[in-house]
C-alpha cells in the first residue's frame, strides 16, 4: 500500500456513528420493535415481579404455606382499616376476629372485634429457612406487628386472602404454590426445546426416512387427545414418589407431548432456511458445516424459537393446573396452584368460601402475561420484515 | 478460436442434475425434472463466458452445479487448481472442496437474500478470510476496507448492517465478498439483473476492470442479450436443460446457427425507429423438464423442424472452429443474427 493511500485510510477510519439504526444489531432492531409493544412492555415487568416474589415467597408471605391456624378455619379475607371507628388515623391495621354462629343455619363464621392489630413492613413472624437452606431467618416483608415476647400462631391474626377449611393462610400458600407452578413452566418448556430442537433439526436436516419416521410420528402424538393421554401417564407415576421426582416427571410428561410444535417449526424453519442464498452463499465461503449451522441458520430462527418457547409456556401452566385440579399431578402437601384450585372443587365450597379462588386469579395474570409478551416477541421476531 | 483448450479453468463434461418428483406417502420418486441435462464446455482463463436463456432453462442449475453448491446427478467438473492441476470436483470430499472455494466464488442474483442480515458488512466481507483461516483481526479489517473501496462503497460503513443499504450497495457488498479470497473463478448469476440500470453499468464496468486486474474467469449468467454482448468473450445459448448453441459473443450474434439462437436474438429490440421488426414469435410454450418432447427439445417450437428432430436428439458438435451446436439442420440453415452484428 503506497504512503498516500495509508493517508487516506487513516482519514476514514473513524467509523460512523451517524445513524444508530444503519449499525444497530438484530437484537436491537427486535427490541426496539418490542418496545413499542404496549401490552407486552407492561406484561414483562409484572412477570419479573411475579417470579421475584415467589422465588423468595416466605419472605413476601406473612405466614407458612402449611402453617396452621387452628382457631380461624375458613376466614374470609381481613379488611384492612386505616382510620379507627373514631376517625383517628392510625396506619394500617386489623381488627381481632371473633367466631359467629349464625342462630339459623349454624354456619360459623367470623366478625370484627374492637381488638386493634396493627400491621407493618418487615416484621418478625414464623420462622424459616432461607430458601430452603438451614439458615433461619423470621422477618417477613409485611404482616402483624407482633407484640414483644409473643409468639406467631396466637390471636393476633390477619389473612390477606382468608384462610382455607384448615385454617393455612391462602395467600401465602399463593405464592407457595406460585413458585412452584411458574418454574414448572419453565422446566417444561426446557425440556420440550430439548427434545423439539433435537427431533425437529435432526428431521429438518437430515431430511429422508428420519424426517418422515418424526414427522409420522408428530402426526400420532398430535392426533391422541390431550387430557386422557396425561392421565395415562400420570397414572403410571407410582404414588408413593417423591416430590421432587414427580415434579419432574409431570414436567417431563407435558413436554413429550408438548414438543410436537416446537418440532414442525425447528423443522419448516431449517428447510427453508438451508435453501437460503445467504446460507448458501455461506457454503461458498468455505464454511464448514458446523459453523453454517451455529453461525449462519441458527441465529436467524432462534428468534422464531424464542416466540414459539413463550407462547407455549401459557399451556404449560394451564395444563399443569388442569393436571393438578383433577388430582393427577402434582398432590398435597406439594402446594401449586392446580393443586389450590383442588380445594374449590364443590359447588358448595365456591359458595361459602369464594377467596378460594383466588389462585385462580394468578394463574389468569400470568398466562395473559406470557400470552402478551409472546404477541410483542412475535411482532418483534423477525425485524427484516 | 486459436486459443481454445489452451488453458481451460474449468472444464465441464456431460454434467446432468436431475430433480427426482416425488409423490404418494412413501415419497416414491415418478420421475425427474431435468434441470440440467449432458452438458459439455469450457471456460479459458481470464476468460468470460456467458449463459443466456429463458428463466428456468437451467441457467443458474448449471451454475451452481458447477461450483458444487447442488451436488449434480452425473458427469465431471475439472477445476485447473493453483498448481496448474486438473482436479475434480463432483468427487471431491467436503473439506477438500471447502479449500477449493477460495479459487472460485459466487455472486448472486438477489442481492437481498444473499447477505445475512444479521451480520455487519465487516463480518459478511471477511467471512471467506475467516474460512480460510487468512490474515489476522485487524489486518482483516483493513484489507476489508479496500475492498470495499475498490467496489465503490464507502469504508466508513464497515460497522453497518445490510439492512442500511440500497440494492446496488448490497450487491457490491456481494461482489466485494466474492473477490475478498482473490479466487481465479467467479460465477456470476444475474449478478446485475436485479439492479437499475446506470447501476447495472457501473458494476459490469467494475467487474471487467477486476477482470483485467486480476485476470478472473466469469461464467456471467444473464438473460439480458445487452449485458451479454457487452462483457462477455463467448455466449452459451441453454433451452430446457441443453445447451443448444455456444460460440464466440460476435460470431454468435452475427450468424447464429441455431434456430431457438435466431428466435432469442430477434427478440432484442434495436433502437432504431425505421428499423422493421423481424422478430419470430415462437408458438407454444417452453417445454416441461420433466416432459421433454422426443428428439430435439426444441422441436415443436422451431419453425425449421423435420422429421428427424422429432426422432432424434441432435449431437453436441463443433460446427466450425469454436462454433458448437445440437441441431440437425444447422449447416443447411442460413439464419439472421442481430442488426448491428451482421456483416
Amino acid at each position: 500500500m503506497s504512503d498516500k493511500k495509508k493517508k487516506s485510510n487513516a482519514n476514514i477510519d473513524t467509523v460512523d456513528s451517524s445513524s444508530s439504526y444503519e449499525v444497530a444489531s438484530q437484537y436491537k432492531l427486535m427490541w426496539w420493535k418490542f418496545k413499542k409493544h404496549k401490552a407486552a412492555m407492561i406484561a414483562v415487568p409484572v412477570l419479573i415481579i411475579m417470579y421475584l416474589i415467589c422465588m423468595c415467597c416466605e419472605f413476601f408471605a406473612p405466614a407458612l404455606p402449611l402453617e396452621r391456624y387452628k382457631d380461624y378455619k375458613d376466614t374470609a379475607p381481613t379488611r384492612i382499616h386505616l382510620w379507627d371507628d373514631d376517625g383517628n388515623f392510625v396506619g394500617p391495621f386489623v381488627y381481632g376476629l371473633e367466631r359467629y354462629t349464625d342462630p339459623y343455619t349454624f354456619r360459623k363464621s367470623y366478625v370484627e372485634s374492637d381488638q386493634i392489630i396493627k400491621l407493618g413492613f418487615f416484621v418478625r413472624g414464623s420462622e424459616y429457612g432461607v430458601f430452603g437452606s438451614n439458615l433461619k431467618w423470621d422477618v417477613h416483608f409485611f404482616g402483624v406487628k407482633l407484640p414483644e415476647g409473643e409468639e406467631p400462631g396466637g390471636h393476633n391474626v390477619f389473612f390477606l386472602m382468608g384462610t382455607d377449611s384448615l385454617g393455612r393462610d391462602v395467600f401465602s400458600r399463593i405464592l407457595s404454590g406460585g413458585r412452584i407452578s411458574l418454574s414448572f413452566c419453565l422446566v417444561s418448556v426446557a425440556f420440550t426445546v430439548i427434545i423439539g430442537l433435537t427431533l425437529g433439526g435432526l428431521s429438518g436436516y437430515l431430511g429422508g426416512v428420519v424426517d418422515t419416521i418424526v414427522q409420522r410420528a408428530i402426526d400420532l402424538i398430535m392426533s391422541i387427545p390431550g387430557i386422557p393421554m396425561w392421565m395415562a401417564l400420570a397414572a403410571a407415576l407410582p404414588s408413593t414418589m417423591s416430590n421432587l421426582k414427580k415434579y419432574f416427571l409431570m414436567s417431563l410428561i407435558m413436554s413429550l407431548i408438548g414438543w410436537t410444535g416446537l418440532a414442525r417449526v425447528t423443522r419448516g424453519k431449517l428447510l427453508s432456511l438451508r435453501e437460503e442464498d445467504f446460507v448458501i452463499a455461506a457454503r461458498m465461503c468455505g464454511s464448514s458445516h458446523m459453523r453454517v449451522i451455529f453461525k449462519h441458520m441458527l441465529p436467524s430462527f432462534l428468534s422464531y424459537i424464542i416466540v414459539s418457547v413463550t407462547g407455549s409456556i401459557p399451556g404449560t401452566i394451564l395444563g399443569e393446573t388442569t393436571l393438578s385440579f383433577l388430582g393427577l399431578g402434582l398432590q398435597a402437601p406439594t402446594v401449586s396452584w392446580g393443586t389450590l384450585l383442588q380445594d374449590c372443587q364443590t359447588v358448595d365450597s365456591m359458595a361459602a368460601t369464594p377467596w378460594l379462588m383466588f389462585p385462580a386469579l394468578f394463574i389468569i395474570v400470568s398466562v395473559l402475561c406470557f400470552c402478551f409478551m409472546g404477541d410483542g416477541l412475535r411482532d418483534a421476531a423477525d425485524p427484516y420484515k | 478460436m486459436e486459443n481454445k483448450y489452451t488453458n481451460p479453468i474449468i472444464e465441464v463434461k456431460n454434467l446432468k442434475k436431475y430433480f427426482p418428483i416425488t409423490s404418494g406417502f412413501f415419497k416414491k420418486t415418478v420421475g425427474y425434472v431435468k434441470a440440467v441435462d449432458n452438458i459439455d464446455m469450457y471456460i479459458n482463463e481470464g476468460e468470460t463466458l456467458a449463459l443466456v436463456g429463458e428463466s428456468g432453462c437451467g441457467k443458474t442449475t448449471l451454475g451452481r452445479c458447477i461450483l458444487q453448491a447442488i451436488k449434480p446427478t452425473s458427469g465431471s467438473v475439472l477445476f485447473n487448481n493453483k498448481e496448474n492441476k486438473q482436479v475434480e470436483l463432483t468427487t471431491m470430499p467436503y473439506s477438500q472442496l471447502r479449500d477449493t472455494r477460495r479459487d472460485m466464488q459466487m455472486i448472486f442474483q438477489d442481492p437481498y437474500a444473499s447477505l445475512d442480515p444479521r451480520m455487519t458488512v465487516l463480518n459478511i466481507i471477511s467471512e471467506p478470510l475467516i474460512c480460510h483461516h487468512l490474515m489476522g483481526p485487524a489486518e482483516r479489517r483493513e484489507y476489508v476496507k479496500e475492498l470495499m473501496v475498490t467496489v465503490g462503497l464507502n469504508p466508513r460503513h464497515l460497522e453497518r448492517y445490510p439492512h442500511a443499504f440500497s440494492g446496488g450497495q448490497r450487491q457490491r457488498i456481494g461482489i466485494a465478498r466474492a473477490l475478498a479470497t482473490k479466487p481465479r473463478f467467479v460465477v456470476c448469476d444475474e449478478a446485475v439483473a436485479a439492479l437499475d440500470v446506470s447501476v447495472q453499468a457501473q458494476v459490469l464496468n467494475l467487474l471487467m476492470d477486476l477482470q483485467e486486474k486480476m485476470n478472473l474467469s466469469y461464467l456471467f449468467i444473464s438473460h439480458d442479450l445487452g449485458v451479454v454482448s457487452h462483457i462477455s468473450d463467448r455466449v452459451g445459448v441453454m433451452y430446457v436443460g441443453h445447451m443448444v448453441e455456444l460460440a464466440d459473443t460476435v460470431k454468435l450474434f452475427a450468424r447464429p446457427m441455431h434456430p431457438y439462437t435466431e428466435a432469442l436474438l430477434s427478440a432484442k429490440p434495436v433502437a432504431d425507429p425505421r428499423n422493421k421488426s423481424r422478430r419470430i414469435m415462437l408458438e407454444g410454450d417452453v417445454a416441461n423438464p420433466a416432459h421433454l418432447p422426443s428428439g430435439c427439445p426444441f422441436h415443436p417450437r422451431c419453425r425449421y423442424a423435420k422429421d428427424i428432430c422429432k426422432e432424434q436428439l441432435p449431437e453436441w458438435r463443433e460446427l466450425e472452429p469454436g462454433h458448437y451446436v445440437a441441431c440437425h439442420c444447422a449447416q443447411d440453415l442460413q439464419l439472421h443474427g442481430m442488426r448491428g452484428y451482421e456483416k
